[in-house]
């Protein structure tokens, strides 16, 4: 989920660069007409400069999010609870890391090697969605992350499956596709617990859900009259839908969930409105999520260091595999 | 652009089930060509997608120019009589 | 629910249970790669080989339990069992180590354990050879990607050779352990359920030795160590790895998951 980098970042200039040519006046407006037709742009195609570096930063930002997203929750696969629990964790885990290199391997279309976007990641150049700052206390955060955030992450990253973007596109479709049983997984989890569970179980859900609520909710961006990039991103397909009506579509579908599976969410503001046919939330927070996002959340720290330390020490083993490579490669041509 | 140290790109080809063609699915970074093997076997067929995978290092893909898009592909567009639905048969041998 | 079950001393049960708990203690090992691997797509790889290796555990452990006549399934083997009536082998529980470790440990395991189904693909257990021929399968992929690492790490760099042979001068130590037989080998051999372990001696040795010949890898020489897992008595890493893997099925008596 992971699409509010492009709301966190500057906005680059828009859509509004300055043109040399007459040539690339013809260019530029080619390119608009087919996004306006709803044609798919190939990484090949021209396009305007600003449409690429959005592009990289959304696609290469989402790819760090599913790779500092195996984090959370890669924490609780040695300690799962049940040897089916644990292959589903592992799976699910695992799925991530073939999410953000699906995502990688997109960005890569448009001329930035994986290394340099996994640098500007190292160094903190690069931003992550802020849920993955969170950190994961008890079992029931594995089914709460399944059930919220991938709920969350569903229903943002359905609509980019129709993004301009071709490579972008196909990657979300491929991944929509094998995410959908990471949310059913999360509820399933939780519903045996509180279902059939014990009272500890019960009160342990419960505590789980009331942590991860408000930072849910955050994860779909600051409020659309906050949201600078918003039009242009609607323009290009990166977005299709605004960051206030995917976070009430959230909410309304939450509230419906929740009863089912008997837990409450800690907002005594939630309640439903006749007159909009929704579910009315509380203020959230938003000083929290710009602290998070700006690197002070519970766990930014402890995040960035674990994929800076799995870099670093793999960078021996990379190194032997292309001299391994290389050595081959003589011995061929001798 | 590939730092000297960064593994190749692969393109990936899977075949789904005997019988079809292998399509392309993705790409990855291996160092080798049985490493890249291995991974698109590992990254690319998790769900039983596959039943054969190709891999091919993507610097050695030519592909057309999108630019002649136009001459390349826009000639085809009027010969019509290329396709059986252009012929009009009496019903009786319609099934042709 | 949480105070350890114990498991009746019948040598066909343990039999089981030192290639159960192999499988798992060496997939709750490879599951810990996932997310800190030296390249995304190598995360991915080394967890399918930990869902496979999970998978043939609990399998197996299904099996023990309709075998022990206790009626225990196969949650209440992984997590109410003590450290004792834990038998794999040492060398499974060992911490990850390093890539060249991992990867060695594993070229060394996967032939055994090809080698092992192979045989178990005969035994006189109906339902442990339908395990064996479905695990056969994964085993003979994990061998060859764990032993292409070997050759890579091994004819790579300067310092790739030499954590390799780091690595392989402590795994080495633990391998004896994969070829003594005791009486539930005997017992084994006698009842057609499968293989003493030091049938796979010779043939392990010549799959192992073409790999590291490969690998430009010397074989070490044998120590009078011996490890013994097997009979219940681990490493200190064992008990630090049950707490981990047992901690919510002890921490929450009676629950369901």
């Amino acid at each position: 989920m992971y699409t509010q980098a492009m709301d966190t970042l500057r906005d680059e200039g828009g859509d509004k660069p300055a043109l040399r040519t007459a040539e690339e006046a013809q260019l530029q407006q080619r390119f608009d007409n087919r996004i306006d037709a709803g044609d798919f742009i190939e990484a090949k195609d021209w396009m305007p400069e600003n449409y690429r570096k959005t592009l990289l930063r959304q696609i290469s930002q989402h790819a760090h999010s599913e790779i500092v997203g195996m984090l959370p929750e890669g924490n609780w696969i040695t300690r799962a609870p049940t040897l089916k629990r644990k292959s589903i964790l592992l799976a699910k885990v695992q799925d991530e890391g073939g999410h953000g290199l699906y995502l990688y391997a997109a960005a890569e279309t448009l001329g930035t090697s994986r290394d340099q976007m996994l640098d500007a990641l190292h160094t903190g150049k690069a931003k992550y969605s802020s849920i993955f700052n969170y950190p994961t206390l008890t079992w029931a955060d594995v089914g709460a992350i399944g059930w919220l955030v991938d709920g969350a992450a569903i229903m943002n990253q359905v609509p980019i499956c129709r993004c301009s973007f071709a490579p972008y596109a196909r990657a979300m479709v491929r991944i929509c596709r094998e995410e959908s049983f990471h949310q059913r997984q999360g509820f399933d989890s939780l519903l045996v617990m509180v279902k059939q569970g014990t009272d500890a179980q019960r009160a342990m859900v419960q505590e789980a859900v009331n942590r991860w609520w408000w930072p849910c909710l955050m994860m779909f961006g600051p409020p659309d009259d906050q949201s600078p990039n918003s039009a242009q991103g609607m323009r290009w397909g990166i977005k299709r839908v605004s960051n206030d009506t995917l976070r009430q579509k959230f909410v309304d579908a939450a509230v419906q969930q929740a009863e089912v599976l008997g837990v409450t969410f800690p907002d005594p503001d939630l309640r439903w409105n006749e007159e909009s046919q929704h579910w009315d939330y509380g203020a959230i927070d938003w000083s929290e999520f710009w602290r998070v996002v700006g690197g002070d959340g519970p766990c930014n720290r402890e995040r960035l260091a674990a994929r800076v330390k799995a870099w670093e020490d793999g960078e021996w083993v990379r190194e032997a595999a292309l001299a391994h490579a290389r050595k081959s490669d003589l011995k061929e041509a001798a | 652009m590939t730092t000297n140290t960064e593994w190749p790109l692969w393109e990936v080809f899977v075949r789904t089930k005997a019988g079809l063609d292998h399509k392309h699915c993705g790409s990855l970074h291996a160092a080798d060509p049985k490493m890249a093997v291995q991974m698109a076997r590992d990254v690319y067929t998790r769900r039983q997608e596959g039943s054969s995978v190709w891999v091919v290092r993507s610097d050695q893909i030519v592909a057309s120019d999108p630019s002649d898009k136009d001459m390349y592909f826009d000639p085809a567009e009027d010969k019509v009589y290329r396709h059986p639905t252009f012929y009009k048969l009496p019903g009786s041998v319609d099934h042709m | 629910m949480s105070s350890s079950i114990k498991i009746p001393a019948t040598p066909e049960l343990h039999y089981l249970l030192r290639l159960s708990d192999t499988c798992l203690i060496l997939g709750q090992r490879l599951g810990e790669w996932c997310g800190h691997a030296p390249i995304l797509e190598e995360d991915i790889a080394l967890s399918n080989m930990a869902l496979d290796l999970i998978g043939q555990s609990r399998a197996l452990l299904t099996l023990a339990g309709q075998r022990s006549g206790e009626g225990y399934d196969e949650d209440q083997l992984a997590f109410l069992r003590d450290e004792i009536d834990y038998r794999n082998p040492t060398l499974a529980e060992l911490p990850r180590g390093d890539f060249a470790f991992t990867v060695l440990r594993n070229v060394i395991l996967s032939t055994w354990l090809k080698l092992m189904w192979e045989r178990l693909h005969d035994s006189s257990d109906a339902e442990l050879a339908a395990i064996a021929g479905k695990a056969l399968k994964e085993a003979r992929y994990h061998q060859q990607h764990a032993a292409d690492w070997a050759v890579r790490l091994g004819d790579g760099t300067d310092e790739s050779r030499r954590r390799c042979e780091a690595a392989l001068a402590t795994l080495w130590l633990y391998t004896p352990e994969l070829f003594e037989d005791d009486a539930v080998d005997a017992a084994a051999t006698a009842a057609g359920l499968g293989p003493a372990w030091s049938q796979l001696r010779e043939p392990w040795l010549a799959e192992i030795s073409e790999i590291l010949g490969e690998a430009t890898l010397a074989i070490p020489g044998e120590a009078a160590f011996r490890s013994s897992g097997k009979r219940g008595l681990h490493s200190e890493h064992m008990g630090y790895l049950l707490v981990e893997m047992q901690y919510l099925q002890r921490s929450y008596p009676g629950g369901a998951w």
